[in-house]
């Protein structure tokens, strides 16, 4: 019995009448306590199972088998979605692309091109087949000028005093300006090929008799014309046939690359290099370049000499006195130097063997004095590998000495109007000229530009120019074979080109580019062929050429070697001392015109591999003795001139001398080129327009970080010797005799041992195989396959920082290497597609399988599929592959400072030249060259459409191989025996890199061979 | 009774395991204690230190938002430098994970009792050295939105299967599987401990969370029984990935084709290497918690020189793999390969590769002494040097030989952001966090097997009751 009659209830029932308790609560007998004793576990120990508890558990399971059935909720948006092109269309098919023929201008040299459309805009440009100077290929800078047309700071408006007004005001401001007998007027253009332009100008000077027409180029033809008035009393054009000449020597003549801004040279030039077969090792010709700075004429050449600019007169001098080409000249030579001694004899011997076949040229940057003398010496060896003919297009009042009278003119108010047709001469315009001032001085200054650029912002008017894209025109190389240039779009920006200016200031009744050409043509004689002027005019624009032109005659001239030496006799002799500073075009912004493009920006110089921005080149030799470092600012002065720029080394240029490209520094630029680079045009005088002795050099203290692609600030030991290339064998050379002597040599540089596969391997050998084969022999480095692969596939440009930080996306890329002595090296390039490795080591480590291998050869990517893990890029032996670090592709109109790094924005309008057949990629996913892949599916598309035929052999021509000016990339069928890629392979020469990996590369490379001088070596 | 007195030198020498001959319940509360106190009174350099390595997880989390915000930009990374600190920090975690692996099952296998008093918290710190280690493979992704793809689970969007011949897929696997069975085998080693606390719980909070984790033992011969089968399964499962995880983490980079990555000593070489740094990471974190927690005497000297030992044997491992590698070079003949390791040492990058060298293969040599072995301060301040040696190892490894390889065209530099570094040290921060959350409020040390080492003692010292000890 228990009383529960109180909260503490102690039991007394017990037999021994002693309560034992074991604790409090055991004594208070509370609930807890009971429960706690009850139980034979503490709480929450299990119990023993009972069947209600097996049961929930079985119902838990099933509870949660059925929440396996949920998703997630949200998806981010997929940002990767390529156009499809519809097919199957009969005629037209939306986003099948258009061709249309048109014709690029620059610097006097004249291309043919064709310009792939899509969906009526312009995205991308071909060279013209049928156009000579092309012939199918297009230079960088013609490849980067269809970005030039959707250059968001271009210009928009008509500005009058720097205020937006419209066409119409400037109409009626010109009418009302009375030029009387044209006293007061003056017009400057660049240079003029364009002959419905020139006939205004005739009509112009016609109206307005005391009027001037000046035109100045900071980059020109005007020393060729100067030289040959020098040699021959007459302005004539040289005409250099490299594809007929086995003997060529370049006189500081860039010819492969920036002294010739069209592919016209490179293909003449790469017709007699190209060795397809054991027959062309005998007919290859040979090139001696003697020059400052290294260009990749030099790094082709298979003998180069480095002198000052201004040394080379002398060198000219005494190759015409070895020749005994000027009678009672003899080799002065400069004080023993025994490498130019031994390297002029060799050459004087080369060149009289060579005789009609031997071909001397000197470059547009020497003066007259060199042109002529490079005259007469082709004409004593009877040259029969050059022939001049008459410009078709007056060019007597052209050049700094034109600008210089006509500057004088403005300053001394003898100018009320002054039309400004394109160029920037507030830019270009040598230093001591100071044109800004003098255009100050100009009542009526008018700028047609495609800039606001500095010209834009000294003169009164400005007008937008139309882009040469999207106008009408024509152009005539110097032969005078013309072609009509024709619009893909309307003006964007309602632009008016230079004739239609000329038009409306003379007061000219058809006033519109298209009337103005089409008039100009259909009323000259050759335009007759066939039939009417109608059909004529559309074959024309169909062709890119006008059919049947009569082009100028070659002139039988001769120089007088007598005057001549008379005449250079009289000349006053140019100063010495000091360094000798050289300018030469950038191969990036050219005069600064493209000082906005950010594919040629980005694009490496083929030396330097420097992008964004310029520099003092300076040979390493110099830079010690001057105590300078790459990177180091220094000061260049002389007289009143002065500017700072870094300095960077370059082994191989001419001691005592400082290269410097033009076009950089600009201020009045868009967003993408202002304040890039060092603005050379500061010390550039007219006296010295090319180069000029007498510098001082002083280090201002300061560095500069050069934003170069391959590492070349550092240079240590271990670094330089493999960089000269001494033991890998990667871009491998030899001798044309060694060669001969030995095909194996070049597949012994490299020990290949058995290679096997632990798995059976694949055989590809059914249907088409794509293969690729570059020639090394025939590429010259001009980076057009870069820019072109760029244009193509929708590369992202990355700025300045991020090229800085090793982010560059070009899917091709131009290796170059030095070998030999630091500061007279040999030189390589080589252009490093993706291989598409038969066993790729990229495919083995995707994780998700985003890359994998194509029934045809082809390494794939899948971007959709990439979530960018990186292993890929790693495991790439040549790293070919790029990664979106960034969104290089967001939205925005100035860089975002991220404080890691900038990353720069992408204007809205930059999508419309965009090629819709690729993707554009999204950040965090690989990407890299694809063989073209969206060419070959419209190929393979069109064959299938015509009714399942064959693909043939050149019909797929990959972006790079179509543009390149000497050929030098194949791809193709390699399946097909016949096809031209599989015999290129089968050369002995044909190796392929890094094959002792078992990678089995698809792309292979044809070894250099170098033509040397048996008596001066390799 | 009489007292047997031991042999004062073999004592020396073989010490007892427990000092000061404690009886279970002191033992019982020595460590349980420091889980019980009331959250409220603990003491305030504990949550001084906790605030700090909070504030450094979360700017780990900021760092990460930056860079999925961002992208991959935002780190140093880039071509040719695919991997840099990323990958680099990933297999220093993982690498440090090892140690607890090991003392836990390959101990416990090995019959080795002085494993017991350290075993729970080198398993704790594996278990947060492989989460701070699995935030690199997700983010260092370019797109980590997409990372699932990296697991064979069915999904609408691509609904492809992976790449079985990568790597990384082998490391997915592996490293989930480390997680999965590393968790398992702890937590199964916790639950005794837990109904300890669940029994001795003050509060009804305490006995519901320590009771359902506890998963309602009992003590009953059935579930020791039980208990002492799985642990035994799980440490036999452990075992093998102590050996396969770090060799397969070292395939990342042995199966590639770049020098100075391409070679097989690599899996012997990275799983020393990583016993050889989880060591020395347990001996950081224990040597703080012994001197703080006063668990001298159950963290003795002699456990202390017993994982010196091991830090010794593993040093000289990835000495001899060093020497190997530069031996091979040579020896190939390969230009490439040669190559590789003159720029090792003496390229752009000879200091990375140097400190590498000093601090794993020259300082452990110290060990050799035995009074090295047993100094306290020389013991934190190696521990401390080899882990720095061993991050230096991996970037060594991964970036340096990314620099230069094949192609000298493509050769670059590598510069950490501040993004990197900060990233980096959050993750310290994440781990310092979570094992000081993990001391706090779990026991430390594995009261049910210690127990079983003192029984075990109190036969073999029976009636000693003072015992030498430093």
């Amino acid at each position: 019995m228990s009383s529960r009659t109180s909260l503490i209830s102690i039991q007394s029932a017990n037999p021994t009448g002693k309560k034992y308790w074991r604790s409090l609560n055991d004594l208070a007998d509370t609930a807890g306590f009971r429960e706690f004793v009850h139980r034979e576990f503490p709480a929450h120990a299990s119990e023993m199972l009972d069947g209600k508890s097996r049961r929930t558990v079985l119902k838990l399971m099933a509870a949660s088998f059925g929440l396996a059935g949920l998703t997630a909720c949200r998806r981010p948006v997929e940002h990767i979605v390529p156009v499809i092109n519809a097919s199957d269309a009969e005629n037209y098919a939306p986003g099948e692309p258009f061709f249309y023929s048109t014709v690029h201008s620059m610097g006097g040299h004249v291309t043919g091109l064709l310009v792939e459309t899509h969906d009526g805009r312009p995205t991308k440009v071909e060279g013209n087949p049928d156009h000579p100077h092309s012939l199918g290929a297009a230079t960088a800078f013609e490849q980067a000028s269809v970005l030039e047309m959707y250059d968001p700071d271009r210009s928009r408006r008509v500005l009058q005093g720097g205020k937006e007004t419209r066409w119409a005001d400037f109409d009626g401001a010109v009418s009302k300006l009375g030029f009387g007998d044209g006293a007061g007027l003056r017009f400057l253009s660049e240079t003029v090929t364009s002959p419905s332009l020139n006939d205004l100008r005739t009509q112009a000077l016609k109206k307005f008799p005391k009027a001037k027409w000046v035109e100045y180029d900071p980059i020109s033809r005007d020393a060729e014309l100067a030289g040959t008035a020098l040699a021959f009393g007459q302005q004539l054009y040289v005409h250099p046939h490299f594809d007929q000449a086995s003997v060529i020597v370049a006189l500081d003549f860039d010819f492969l690359g920036l002294d010739s801004p069209s592919p016209f040279m490179t293909k003449l030039f790469s017709k007699g290099r190209r060795v397809e077969s054991e027959e062309d090792l005998d007919k290859m010709n040979r090139l001696y370049a003697i020059e400052s700075q290294f260009s990749i004429t030099g790094a082709t050449a298979d003998h180069r000499l480095r002198m000052k600019g201004s040394d080379v007169r002398q060198f000219a001098m005494d190759l015409a006195a070895a020749l005994g080409a000027m009678p009672g000249l003899n080799v002065v030579g400069n004080g023993g130097a025994d490498k130019r001694a031994k390297f002029l004899a060799a050459l004087a011997k080369d060149l009289k063997s060579a005789g009609a076949k031997a071909l001397v040229t000197a470059g547009p940057r020497q003066p007259a004095a060199v042109q002529a003398i490079v005259a007469l010496i082709n004409q004593s060896l009877g040259s029969a590998c050059v022939t001049y003919t008459k410009p078709v297009i007056d060019k007597s009042n052209s050049g700094v000495d034109a600008l210089k009278a006509l500057t004088g003119e403005m300053s001394s108010g003898q100018v009320s109007t002054l039309f400004i047709l394109g160029g920037n001469p507030a830019y270009t315009a040598p230093a001591d000229l100071q044109f800004v001032v003098a255009l100050s001085k100009v009542q009526n200054s008018i700028h047609l530009g495609l800039e606001e650029d500095e010209t834009a912002a000294a003169a009164k008017w400005h007008l937008p120019e139309a882009h040469y894209l999207e106008s009408w025109g024509d152009q005539a190389t110097s032969e005078g074979l013309g072609a009509i240039q024709q619009p893909m779009i309307e003006p964007l920006y309602s632009g008016r080109t230079a004739s239609e200016i000329v038009a409306v200031a003379i007061g000219n009744k058809e006033t519109k580019a298209h009337d103005i050409v089409k008039n100009y043509w259909t009323a000259q004689d050759t335009f007759n062929k066939p039939g009417n002027k109608q059909d004529a005019w559309k074959k024309a624009l169909h062709d890119g050429v006008i059919a049947g032109m009569k082009t100028a005659e070659t002139l039988k001239v001769t120089v007088d070697a007598k005057k001549l030496a008379t005449a250079l006799a009289a000349e006053p002799k140019a100063p010495t001392g000091g360094i000798e500073v050289g300018f030469y075009p950038s191969s990036s912004a050219w005069d600064g015109r493209f000082a906005n493009n950010g594919w040629l920006q980005e694009l490496p110089d083929s030396m330097t591999k420097l992008t964004w921005g310029n520099a003092a080149m300076i040979s390493p030799a110099t830079a010690k003795a001057q105590n300078l470092l790459d990177g180091d600012i220094v000061t260049l002065s002389r007289g009143a001139v002065k500017m700072e720029a870094a300095v960077m080394l370059q082994p191989g240029h001419a001691d005592d001398a400082i290269s410097i490209a033009l076009g950089y520094g600009r201020q009045k630029c868009g967003s993408v080129g202002r304040g890039v680079g060092f603005n050379a045009n500061l010390i550039r005088t007219s006296d010295a327009f090319w180069f000029a002795p007498g510098f001082a050099i002083a280090s201002t203290g300061k560095k500069h970080l050069h934003a170069t692609t391959q590492e070349h600030g550092v240079i240590d030991s271990l670094h330089a010797s493999a960089e000269r290339q001494n033991d890998r064998p990667l871009a491998r050379e030899g001798t044309a005799a060694e060669y001969k002597k030995n095909p194996k040599m070049i597949e012994e540089m490299a020990e290949v041992p058995e290679l096997h596969s632990i798995y059976p391997e694949l055989k590809y050998d059914k249907g088409y195989q794509w293969g690729m084969a570059i020639d090394l022999s025939s590429c010259t480095g001009c980076n057009a396959c870069v820019i072109a692969c760029v244009a193509e596939n929708n590369t992202p440009v990355v700025g300045k920082d991020q090229v800085i930080r090793g982010r560059e996306m070009h899917w091709i890329r131009i290796d170059r290497y030095y070998t030999g002595d630091e500061n007279d090296p040999q030189t390589i390039e080589q252009p490093i597609p993706c291989m598409q490795c038969e066993n790729a080591p990229c495919e083995n480590v995707c994780p998700v399988q985003a890359t994998s291998h194509s029934p045809e050869g082809l390494n794939d990517m899948a971007y959709n599929r990439c979530v960018g893990t990186r292993y890929c890029a790693n495991n790439c032996p040549f790293k070919v592959r790029h990664f979106n670090f960034l969104n290089f592709h967001k939205r925005g109109d100035e860089p975002v400072n991220l404080t890691v790094g900038t990353r720069l924005a992408e204007p809205e309008i930059t999508g419309l030249v965009y090629n819709p057949d690729v993707t554009v990629r999204m950040r965090g996913v690989m990407e890299k060259c694809t063989y073209c892949v969206q060419r070959i599916e419209e190929v393979r598309i069109h064959a299938k459409v015509d009714g399942r035929r064959q693909i043939k052999d050149g019909e797929i021509k990959t972006a790079c191989q179509q543009t390149c000016p000497a050929d030098a990339i194949t791809f193709g069928n390699i399946n097909d025996p016949n096809s031209r890629v599989t015999k290129l392979k089968k050369q002995e020469r044909n190796y392929a890199m890094l094959a002792e990996l078992d990678i089995k590369p698809r792309t292979t490379f044809l070894a250099k061979l170098r033509n040397p001088h048996p008596e001066l070596g390799a | 009774m009489s007292a047997v007195i031991q042999d004062p030198a073999l004592i020396e020498v073989n010490p007892p395991l427990v000092a000061g001959d404690p009886s279970y319940h002191d033992l019982t509360e020595k460590v349980s204690q420091i889980v019980e106190g009331d959250v409220l009174k603990t003491p305030t350099k504990y949550w001084i230190t906790l605030s700090i390595t909070s504030i450094i997880t979360v700017l780990l989390g900021a760092m990460l938002t930056f860079l999925v915000w961002n992208g991959i930009g935002v780190w140093g990374n880039n071509r040719p430098i695919g991997w840099a600190w990323d990958i680099t920090n990933f297999v220093f975690w993982i690498g440090i994970g090892h140690a607890g692996t090991l003392i836990s099952a390959i101990l416990f296998l090995f019959r080795q009792k002085w494993r017991t008093s350290i075993n729970r918290s080198a398993e704790a710190m594996t278990l947060f050295a492989v989460m701070c280690a699995g935030i690199f493979p997700l983010f260092h992704t370019g797109r980590p939105w997409r990372a699932y793809w990296l697991f064979p689970i069915p999904n609408t969007d691509l609904n492809l299967w992976q790449n079985f011949r990568s790597p990384l897929i082998w490391d997915v696997f592996a490293v989930s599987t480390y997680f999965t069975v590393s968790a398992l085998f702890w937590f199964t080693g916790l639950v005794p401990d837990l109904a300890t606390l669940r029994d001795r719980a003050t509060s009804r909070i305490k006995q519901v969370l320590f009771g359902f984790f506890s998963l309602g033992w009992r003590g009953s011969a059935r579930h020791w029984n039980n208990y002492e089968k799985a642990y035994l399964i799980l440490a036999a499962i452990s075992t093998p990935l102590v050996l396969s995880v770090h060799s397969i983490v070292s395939f990342d980079f042995a199966t590639s084709v770049i020098p100075g990555w391409h070679t097989t000593i690599f899996p012997p070489y990275f799983v020393a290497g990583a016993i050889f740094s989880g060591f020395a990471c347990v001996m950081t974190l224990l040597l703080i918690a012994r001197w703080t927690l006063n668990l001298q005497e159950l963290i003795t000297i002699k456990h202390l020189e017993n994982m010196n030992k091991i830090i010794l044997v593993t040093g000289s491992i990835v000495g001899y793999a060093y020497a190997c590698e530069f031996f091979i070079a040579w020896y190939s003949g390969d230009i490439y390969e040669r190559f590789t390791f003159l720029n090792r040492a003496f390229g752009p990058y000879w200091w990375a590769a140097w400190s590498m060298y000093t601090c794993n293969v020259f300082i452990p040599q110290l060990y050799w002494f035995r009074s090295m072995r047993r100094n306290l301060w020389v013991m934190f301040i190696i521990s401390i040097t080899t882990n720095i040696g061993m991050w230096f190892e991996r970037f060594v490894i991964i970036a340096t030989s990314l620099t230069r390889d094949f192609l000298p065209s493509a050769w670059g530099f590598f510069h950490p952001t501040w993004v990197d570094m900060c990233t980096f040290f959050g993750t310290i921060g994440l781990f310092l966090t979570l094992f000081l959350i993990f001391a706090r409020f779990l026991p430390m040390i594995a009261i049910s097997e210690v127990k079983g080492v003192l029984a075990v003692q109190k036969q073999q010292f029976k009636g000693q009751r003072e015992i030498v000890t430093k």
